[in-house]
């Protein structure tokens, strides 16, 4: 046991001190959300495997206005996650380069974020012709 | 850390991670509003959700696949988000809450396999 005691620099609640750090545990928080809703998922998987009348059971639970909300809840913070991920993704990912030139982050960030455009409006097609009985 | 041979399990992880983030990113929003406000909104007709038509995409190899991957890489993105981020709120876990927070994922994911077998082919 030393007598001395250094300075240890406070570490306490270090991420409300800059809005830097805020937004770092906000978009590191949507992992939260991502699990409650893989939850959900795979309680309406179950629900379908068990039959028709567990199913409904599930159908209810998504027309409840508390689950509205949570699901509203739950869609913001995953279209946040999708905004940061491709924010984020130049200092992710290993530098891209075309012939000598590496290519400018905001470019990867925007090729991303249209990616999530295009392929959620072929998911929400796909879903669309699903219900219809076609595809 | 002394061994230099000795192999980490962390890109493993990594890599479920990170495809579930990115699948997460391109599709998580978009499938949050169908399975919640698709057909309250207007845009997907009522028998979008029924019975008959979840049961056929489920029982279709390519809907199964798909449903399984959507659970399995969501479990395995946040997990290791959430578990990673236990650091930075001061929280130094070791390996007991990495096998209770990973753990989650790893049931999650056998359940998913069992209903989406169980819902047959």
């Amino acid at each position: 046991m030393s007598a001395r005691r250094p300075y240890i620099r406070p570490m306490a609640r270090w991420y409300l001190r800059d809005p830097f750090f805020i937004e770092y545990m906000a978009h590191e928080g949507t992992a939260v959300f991502v699990w409650l809703f893989a939850l959900e998922l795979l309680a309406g998987l179950v629900c379908l495997a068990l039959g028709e009348a567990a199913w409904n059971g599930f159908l209810a639970w998504l027309d409840w206005l508390p689950a509205q909300i949570a699901n509203g809840l739950v869609l913001l913070m995953l279209l946040y996650h999708g905004i940061t991920w491709f924010l984020i993704l130049p200092r992710t990912i290993p530098p891209v380069r075309i012939g000598h030139a590496r290519l400018p982050g905001w470019v990867l960030s925007a090729a991303g974020m249209m990616a999530m455009i295009a392929a959620s409006a072929v998911l929400a097609t796909g879903a669309w012709l699903l219900a219809r009985g076609g595809l | 850390m002394n061994d230099p041979l000795k192999r980490s399990h962390e890109p493993i992880f990594w890599l479920l991670f990170g495809a579930g983030g990115m699948l997460a990113a391109m599709l998580g929003a978009m499938l949050v509003f169908l399975l919640a406000f698709g057909v309250p909104s207007g845009l997907l007709p009522a028998e979008a959700l029924s019975y008959t038509t979840m049961r056929d995409f489920a029982g279709n190899v390519f809907g199964k696949g798909f449903l399984f991957a959507v659970v399995a890489l969501f479990f395995w993105h946040a997990v290791h988000r959430i578990f990673h981020s236990l650091h930075d709120i001061g929280i130094h876990a070791g390996l007991p809450a990495r096998v209770l927070v990973y753990g989650t994922a790893a049931i999650g994911t056998l359940i998913a396999a069992a209903a989406l077998l169980a819902i047959g082919f």
